[in-house]
């Protein structure tokens, strides 16, 4: 049905294209004048006018039909029908279904309730059906009406191209507003959630306490029934686990960028950048196995045997601590995560080391410095603002980071500076928060919203800070 | 390589505004190559100690080409090849012994865009000392740095502020700064690749009055567009061409009386 009235719009278009153009190039030449635009625009014109009202009216209809078929029947519900919640809207639902040709719920209606549904159902089709055939009228008219209104405006002297444009223009405003219209959506759901979340638990204390443990019990007796919402150890945990990641990615990330651009020669160049790229391109639920699988068993292994090979010594207890370590530790989701952000500080600094002027190193190597010591002296401290932003990026990133923390990091909230212990973080929190069945009036389920507007704005700030500096860095050398 | 063809014409006759000291820079049959490209083709050039030698000729005719090759500035240029003999003080710059390095402390360079490194004012002159070792105490430093901003006559400007950046000055007295830089490691040549060109007509005039002071101590090579800047501060000049050089010969004989119908072209402004 929908795609039909499509095509059937589609064909008009194509054809009021064809007639407009012909109309102004049979008045252009009868007259012998010129047309002021050339006859595509004139055929576009109309074929615009002749569509998109139409396709508005379709959608907008598309949109409120099954608003208004609610509204209207549920004003008047049959006498049978349930009287209290949820089963009085489960029977609207279920006639909705029954007229949509779906199947209704499993409820078990009485006789005579299943009548007044089929009868209720029957309503709700005949008046779908009447909206439908209003609607389709409505979409012809405007289409037909925007089609003469073009068709008149198609004589010679009428200025189409611009017509067009503006509607080019329009169009074009529209798909950049999407955009920032759904960002905007998102930020206010976050915004309007995490407000519901706070009238329950307070800002100051999801901000400053250090108890997380979101299980709220539904009887008072069972275990850990209390639920506490100090958000500290999450982020703790966060910053634990970006500080190891950076401190991997850094200084590698960092060096590699000036091997690329400072020795490497063309051909190396050519050949290890786009293999540095390949890491980049990785899914990140890849390097999360990695880490769970390969990288922690790995790192255990390692610290067991150090332990082992501690015992009995003057490091007795940190041998038997070591012989204890399991898979599950910030290290590992650190240091796989900085692996992670290598090509990403790569490749940001590589061009940020390029954009350095030739000529301050031309200048260096004319007053007789070696090349390592034009890159310490002249080209990294030209390059170091860039180089922190791409720094601060890379870190917001790790922040926001998911798969490889909730597949390697464990679950444990707790306040720790040990990168051997086990610790969560607030992505990982939401992840654990919101899969599965979730009631979403609890506070457990809202947390997630809290954690996210919270995280929201601390990588919102983070990145603020670096576009700042890399832009500014960017202004002193164009 | 063959040992260089001793050319025995006397390259700055005698005058007035004559070079009283030796050849400083000698050349002999120097080409380049980017590539497969020839940009320079046998070039023999000799430079006076204590002089000022203009290098002049339209864009693309190889005189910043051949600036480059005197500190071994096209080492760094992927591509370069460098034939030929090119001699400092007698001593072939291009002989495997010799480090670039080394020689560019005491072949100094000034460039087309002023290019202060983005550190202060004191640093940048600094830098040369500091890499290459030449001063033992931070007092001594100052003194270097000071010596320095004073022969580029910039002292007096930036006394009070020598912590800023050097990117805070305006571009005559960035170029100054940048002079005063080379100068700061004690060359003794100092080549200048069209130093004024992106500079006013009053930061241009202070440039060439520190030109002319700095010839009392240096061997100067200066590349430039302007036909009346080479004729206003250089003692010799020669007129490249499409890679090679046309006319060498005393500033005040070349620019009054040249010898060869191409210089007069040029420098009667019929092409370039």
């Amino acid at each position: 049905m929908f795609g039909l009235v499509l095509i059937c719009l589609a064909v008009f278009s194509a054809a009021t294209y064809g007639l407009a153009r012909r109309k102004v190039l049979q008045a252009a030449h009868g007259s012998g004048t010129r047309p002021h635009s050339r006859p595509k625009y004139h055929g576009a014109h109309a074929a615009l006018w002749a569509a998109i009202p139409a396709l508005l009216v379709l959608v907008g209809l598309a949109v409120a039909a099954p608003r208004i078929i609610t509204a209207v029947t549920w004003a008047d519900l049959p006498a049978a029908a349930p009287s209290v919640e949820p089963f009085r809207s489960q029977f609207q639902y279920d006639a909705e279904a029954i007229a949509a040709g779906s199947i209704p719920s499993a409820v078990a209606y009485s006789a005579d309730q299943r009548a007044a549904l089929a009868a209720h159902a029957d309503r709700i089709s005949a008046l779908s059906g009447m909206l439908r055939l209003g609607g389709l009228v409505a979409v012809g008219l405007a289409a037909l009406m925007g089609g003469l209104y073009a068709w008149s405006r198609a004589r010679p002297d009428y200025r189409a191209r611009n017509a067009v444009e503006r509607w080019v223009g329009g169009l074009l405003f529209a798909t950049s507003a999407i955009a920032v219209l759904t960002t905007l959506g998102i930020v206010l759901s976050l915004v309007w959630e995490s407000l519901r979340f706070f009238q329950t638990v307070s800002p100051l204390e999801f901000l400053t306490g250090t108890h997380w443990s979101p299980q709220i019990a539904i009887r008072a007796d069972q275990v850990g029934s209390s639920g506490g919402f100090g958000a500290v150890p999450l982020f703790v945990g966060t910053f634990l686990i970006m500080g190891i990641a950076m401190l991997t990615a850094a200084p590698i990330g960092l060096m590699a960028a000036i091997y690329l651009a400072e020795y490497a020669s063309a051909f190396q160049r050519a050949w290890i950048k786009p293999l540095l790229e390949v890491l980049a391109g990785i899914p990140t639920v890849v390097y999360g196995f990695f880490a769970a699988l390969t990288v922690g068993p790995a790192f255990r292994a390692g610290f067991n045997r150090l332990g082992e090979y501690l015992l009995g010594g003057p490091l007795n207890d940190l041998g038997l601590y070591l012989m204890g370590v399991q898979n599950q530790m910030a290290l590992v989701a650190g240091v796989v995560m900085g692996i992670m952000l290598i090509p990403f500080v790569s490749s940001l600094s590589d061009d940020i080391i390029n954009a350095v002027p030739q000529s301050l190193r031309d200048g260096s190597y004319a007053m007789g410095a070696t090349q390592s010591e034009t890159i310490k002296r002249v080209v990294l401290p030209a390059a170091l603002p860039g180089v922190a932003g791409a720094m601060l990026l890379a870190a917001s990133r790790a922040i926001g980071e998911t798969m490889i923390v909730t597949m390697a990091a464990g679950l444990q909230a707790r306040i720790t500076a040990n990168p051997l212990d086990s610790v969560t973080t607030v992505t990982v929190q939401i992840v654990t928060l919101l899969t599965g069945d979730q009631e979403f009036d609890s506070p457990k389920t809202l947390s997630a919203f809290g954690l996210g507007l919270t995280l929201f704005v601390v990588t919102l700030i983070l990145n603020i800070v670096a576009l700042r500096i890399v832009q500014h860095y960017r202004e002193q050398y164009d | 390589m063959d040992a260089p063809v001793i050319d025995t014409r006397p390259i700055v006759a005698a005058g007035p505004k004559a070079p009283a000291h030796g050849i400083k820079v000698r050349t002999r049959d120097v080409s380049v190559f980017y590539g497969d490209k020839q940009a320079l083709s046998d070039v023999s050039l000799d430079m006076a100690d204590r002089a000022v030698t203009a290098l002049i000729g339209p864009s693309g005719c190889g005189k910043s080409t051949f600036l480059r090759c005197l500190n071994r500035m096209n080492d760094t240029i992927q591509g370069a090849r460098v034939e030929g003999v090119i001699e400092l003080d007698g001593e072939d710059v291009n002989a495997r012994a010799v480090d670039p390095v080394a020689l560019r402390a005491r072949v100094g360079m000034v460039f087309q865009r002023p290019n202060p490194f983005p550190k202060s004012i004191f640093e940048n002159v600094a830098y040369g000392p500091r890499i290459h070792g030449l001063t033992t105490s931070k007092s001594e430093l100052q003194d270097v740095v000071e010596q320095a901003l004073r022969r580029a006559g910039l002292w007096d400007e930036v006394a009070d502020r020598l912590d800023q950046s050097g990117s805070s000055l305006s571009g005559g007295q960035q170029q100054r700064l940048v002079i005063a830089r080379a100068i700061a490691v004690d060359p003794e040549v100092i080549l200048m690749d069209e130093p004024c060109s992106a500079l006013d007509p009053i930061a241009t005039a202070r440039i060439e009055e520190l030109i002319d002071e700095l010839r009392q101590q240096y061997c100067i090579v200066i590349v430039t567009h302007s036909m009346a800047q080479a004729a206003r501060v250089s003692q010799q000049t020669a007129f490249f061409h499409m890679g090679q050089i046309v006319e060498i010969g005393r500033t005040d004989e070349l620019f009054t009386n040249p010898k060869e119908q191409r210089t007069l072209d040029y420098i009667t402004g019929r092409f370039g």
